[in-house]
């Protein structure tokens, strides 16, 4: 089974806009799926630039998946729907 | 910080939409087009009963954005003429915060009320509870006679069904003085002459309807000027950006500074000249002296607690050194305090070495405004190192730890901390002023805000993370004994 990729976007645009609040992740992801999830902090995904979408800000990835506007339930969802693919 | 989810995303990205409209060619025009640019023809209405309504809304925090009052509206000026006026504006007011009533629900008011969970029950604890009087059976069930109330919520311990609530107005709730009410409109406003800016309640709406008044406008005009400007940064901003503070000092540059100061600077000569302080009073016999570095609390003893006074360090606030210190090296600079909270904007509008206040969120908007990267940046070092406890006055227990570590005898200080001003802790307070004792304790640290600076209003990350951010920094900063 291959491992869900979670990844945080750490740009100053996520963090400002709401990413900062994100960080709760980092406690309850591997409490809740052990290492059947590989979370990481990702140093600027480049989404904000795409037509300076800032707006829906803070953005986490989720395999191909972009969340936006993220949120740790919207993150949770995605992840129970990736694994669920599997 | 504030946990209010998209109400404080709405207020950002408006921040960084008047932002932009100001680096933009067309001020006044793209600032008139902001609610229609985040409320578009045909967009699915995301909060209120329709279109017209969220772009009224969204108006009235631009207004806000642009630092005028909402309450003042004529709804015939349209934004490009605030734009305008925010332009020719020279002077910034003293009333910090401002009410949305658009946007303030008029929420049902404050008070004891018995649901349809009433059984009707024999026993009638709720009635035999209530020292007041206030409850009779009508039809078989509990009524409360809001005449009578006094709000001690007996009744609601006692009902074994649980069905007597408190209705909450958060706003009121979240106030520790009292200073915002629903006036005879119903809809919430704010009395200037009881408020001590702490800002609980632009945290504590849930509709996001009480607003700073921000003074970014005036900034970023400053920074077009020939003037120099300089960012004084608060010892809590650590951890309230990705990267380090010297990271974080090219980026405020980039951003259109041109130096940027620690205010732990300033932190280290308020510990210092504390610690002399503290020992001189020791010596003439005082039995406690309180702290004097938080805005909000300054604000609580000038309008509430005058009797408090005596027992008030005359040590003047981090921010105070700093300013004192920039305008001697750069005596014809431009100051902007970069704050964690809405009471230093009061702080700030009293010294005249303060020229402008900003907030974490509005430094957070002007990054995302002018595209930077803080995590890609190299790092600038600052001419003034700041200790390791003047770094830590950000948290609750930090300015306290730092008066003790500036004393040859760390011992002779028995600190007591009040994290966080509330009725209750206000109350406390009256009683140290009053008795002139504080037991077992002789150093009174007080924060305004739960967590201290951390826990500002305006914060961008959450406390425990900061907490732990600033600790792993300072950790390797030296100790004040040492500076």
């Amino acid at each position: 089974m291959t491992k869900v990729e979670v990844k945080v976007c750490l740009g100053t645009t996520c963090f400002v806009m709401g990413g900062s609040n994100l960080q709760e992740l980092n406690e309850i992801i591997p409490q809740k799926y052990g290492d059947k999830v590989e979370l990481s902090a990702a140093n600027c995904l480049g989404l904000c630039s795409i037509n300076w979408e800032y707006s829906k800000a803070p953005y986490v990835k989720v395999n191909e998946e972009v969340v936006s506007e993220a949120t740790a339930e919207k993150v949770l969802e995605e992840i129970e729907r990736q694994l669920a693919k599997q | 910080m504030n946990n209010l989810g998209q109400a404080i995303h709405i207020k950002k990205e408006i921040l960084v939409r008047i932002i932009k409209a100001f680096l933009s060619d067309d001020f006044e025009h793209q600032t008139r087009l902001i609610p229609y640019d985040m409320r578009p023809k045909g967009m699915e209405v995301p909060y209120r009963c329709c279109v017209y309504k969220e772009r009224a809304i969204i108006k009235d925090r631009t207004i806000a954005g642009l630092g005028f009052p909402i309450e003042e509206d004529d709804e015939r000026v349209s934004l490009s003429d605030y734009a305008k006026q925010a332009l020719e504006r020279t002077q910034v007011s003293e009333k910090n915060l401002t009410v949305l009533q658009t946007a303030c629900k008029g929420c049902a008011t404050n008070r004891i009320y018995v649901t349809d969970l009433c059984q009707g029950c024999v026993a009638r604890p709720c009635q035999s509870t209530c020292k007041f009087g206030a409850i009779s059976i009508v039809n078989g069930r509990s009524v409360i006679d809001d005449a009578k109330c006094k709000k001690c919520q007996m009744c609601i311990s006692a009902c074994p069904y649980k069905a007597i609530v408190k209705i909450s107005v958060p706003c009121e709730d979240s106030c520790p003085v009292g200073a915002i009410k629903k006036d005879e409109t119903g809809f919430a406003s704010i009395d200037y002459d009881k408020c001590i800016n702490c800002g609980r309640c632009t945290a504590a709406c849930p509709f996001g309807a009480v607003h700073e008044r921000s003074q970014i406008i005036d900034i970023l005009k400053a920074m077009k000027s020939d003037k120099k400007v300089v960012a004084m940064i608060a010892p809590s901003i650590m951890g309230q950006f990705p990267g380090n503070i010297y990271q974080l000092k090219t980026a405020i540059i980039n951003s259109g500074f041109d130096d940027v100061y620690e205010v732990a600077q300033g932190a280290d000569i308020t510990a210092n000249t504390e610690a002399k302080e503290f020992t001189e009073r020791m010596e003439n016999g005082q039995n406690f002296m309180t702290t004097s570095c938080c805005a909000g609390y300054n604000q609580l003893i000038k309008k509430h607690l005058p009797e408090i006074k005596p027992f008030v360090s005359d040590t003047k606030t981090p921010l105070y050194y700093t300013a004192e210190i920039v305008k001697k090296e750069h005596p014809d600079a431009i100051t902007v305090f970069v704050s964690p909270c809405v009471a230093k904007r009061a702080e700030g509008f009293e010294n005249p070495n303060v020229d402008f206040v900003m907030n974490y969120e509005e430094l957070g908007a002007l990054f995302v405004a002018k595209k930077i990267q803080i995590l890609d940046l190299e790092e600038s070092k600052y001419i003034v190192e700041s200790s390791k406890q003047g770094r830590n006055f950000g948290y609750s227990g930090g300015v306290a730890e730092s008066v003790k570590k500036s004393l040859k005898d760390e011992d002779a200080v028995k600190p007591c901390i009040i994290n966080g001003l509330n009725k209750d802790s206000i109350k406390q307070l009256k009683k140290y002023a009053t008795n002139g004792v504080c037991e077992g304790c002789n150093l009174v640290e007080v924060m305004c805000c739960e967590g201290g600076c951390i826990g500002g209003n305006a914060t961008i990350n959450n406390q425990k993370t900061a907490k732990k951010l600033i600790d792993n920094f300072t950790q390797n900063s030296e100790d004040i004994s040492k500076i």
